[in-house]
């Protein structure tokens, strides 16, 4: 029951309070440039969960008993990348054989899953809140979730903004950006919650 | 320590070398050897005429989608002819197009100003103020958009500071076109060489004293009289051409009273002319003094 407990704590931290867009602005980049449609957004926001959950499993096996029996905590970031970048080239080619829709509307940010910071913050952060195998699994897969319900609720809205009368210099990016505001103030309420 | 540290960074590095290594031949996909053939062909520039994301985009197209091969403006007749072989079809070209700024201030030529426009230097910040520095409303206004977009380096500032296409360098892309906030550029056929260089709708004697360069289409109408073909109209106070009609034949540009209508022929046809004439009047005297001669 504990356990329950701790993971619904996990969860509604990692998915609200502390989301990984809004309130620690990691990971903007395929939160603008994937936003433009609901499918894309859908299917990167389950890139970033699969890629978020694995990369967690793995880089905190690495650490753990890897570098730190070895005393290379300092390699750290590189071997982070390594495996985040190994990882995200596998997941290309599974989708890519999968899923080829997916793979097509994805486009060129699969690949920069690689150099997303959200990936690299999430396995770092387990390691620095000191998690267990288990809690650094769960968060990379809440975290994976929250990123993924500001992607789509972000898409959602950017949808609508097509249709609505957007002053001629604040169309596109302008606008998207204000929203972005918007959004991350609404989930500055969520700032400050213990449960 | 370093020993370790290397080996052990190697050695993750070699694993996942490996699994990706096994995993692209289990999850080999078969791509048509075509598209990688036709990439080559394109010009890569990647400016999207074709309307497909990139040139990458476009040969997947004509390969999967049967896209017509014919879209790619930059490449002309060659790419066409070369994707023709690759795909096994017969060519058919599509006519090449220039782009046509149809305005003639800028530069010396200045239209009047409102104001002195001192901010962003871009087209698209300076129309949005006030609706643009120049008097004219549909007027060019020389931040040189077009310039920045142009892919190939096909537009350039002459001496007096206006906008220049190199026709030779221009491929009918028509990223300029998008990038002019007035949409004074139009795409057209290569072989026309008679427009109409002003966009203006304004009635015509605003549009005049509006054009620093006096050379606004006043939508007399006169053009419109004189074209055998009828090829031209006037559409809101501006004259236009309609550029499957028209032959070229450059007699609207020789009866327009402003100078709005362009055709580079037109000098070189006055000079015939006034020359037959000078001919026509020297014959003329000769046989007058001949004649005085014989009385």
């Amino acid at each position: 029951m504990q356990f329950i407990g701790s993971m619904f704590t996990l969860a509604i931290m990692s998915i609200f309070v502390s989301n990984f867009v809004l309130s620690r602005f990691l990971g903007l980049c395929p939160y603008i440039g994937v936003s433009k449609k609901l499918d894309s957004a859908v299917g990167m926001g389950m890139a970033v969960i699969f890629v978020m959950t694995l990369a967690s499993t793995i880089t905190w096996l690495i650490q753990y008993y890897l570098l730190v029996p070895n005393n290379l905590g300092y390699l750290q970031t590189i071997a982070f990348i390594l495996t985040i970048a190994a990882l995200v080239q596998f997941v290309e080619m599974v989708i890519q054989k999968m899923a080829p829709a997916l793979y097509k509307s994805l486009g060129v940010f699969l690949p920069l899953i690689t150099t997303n910071c959200a990936v690299l913050g999430v396995s770092i952060l387990n390691i620095t809140e000191e998690y267990t195998f288990i809690g650094s699994v769960m968060n990379g897969f809440f975290s994976g979730v929250g990123f993924t319900l500001v992607l789509v609720l972000m898409a959602g809205i950017r949808e609508r903004l097509e249709q609505a009368e957007v002053p001629v210099t604040m169309k596109g990016m302008p606008i998207a950006l204000i929203v972005a505001g918007c959004m991350a103030l609404a989930f500055g309420g969520f700032a400050g919650f213990k449960i | 320590m370093i020993v370790i540290a290397i080996a052990i960074i190697g050695g993750l590095g070699l694993i996942f070398g490996l699994v990706l290594a096994f995993a692209s031949r289990v999850f080999h996909v078969e791509v048509d050897p075509k598209i990688e053939q036709i990439g080559e062909v394109l010009p890569g520039a990647n400016c999207g005429a074709c309307g497909l994301p990139g040139c990458g985009g476009y040969a997947e197209a004509i390969v999967s989608e049967g896209v017509a091969i014919n879209r790619c403006a930059p490449g002309g007749a060659d790419v066409v002819e070369k994707i023709a072989q690759i795909m096994g079809m017969t060519a058919d070209a599509a006519d090449p197009k220039i782009a046509v700024i149809h305005c003639q201030s800028g530069g010396k030529n200045n239209t009047f100003f409102r104001y002195e426009y001192e901010g962003i230097k871009t087209c698209k910040a300076a129309v949005t103020l006030s609706n643009g520095p120049n008097l004219c409303d549909f007027g060019c206004v020389f931040q040189n958009d077009c310039i920045e977009a142009c892919l190939f380096d096909a537009i350039s500032l002459d001496e007096n500071g206006m906008r220049v296409i190199d026709k030779e360098k221009c491929t009918g892309c028509g990223a300029c076109v998008k990038a002019c906030p007035r949409n004074l550029i139009e795409l057209v056929d290569k072989k026309k060489r008679v427009h109409v260089l002003c966009m203006s709708h304004d009635k015509g004697a605003i549009a005049k004293k509006k054009c620093g360069n006096s050379t606004a289409c006043i939508a007399c109408t006169l053009c419109v009289k004189k074209c055998p073909k009828d090829a031209i109209s006037i559409v809101d106070n501006v004259a236009v051409i309609d550029y499957d009609k028209c032959i070229n034949c450059g007699m609207c540009a020789d009866v327009c009273p402003t100078g709005a209508i362009f055709d580079p022929l037109k000098e070189i046809r006055a000079e015939k002319k006034a020359a037959a004439l000078a001919k026509a009047e020297a014959a003329k005297k000769a046989l007058e003094e001949k004649q005085k001669q014989e009385a």
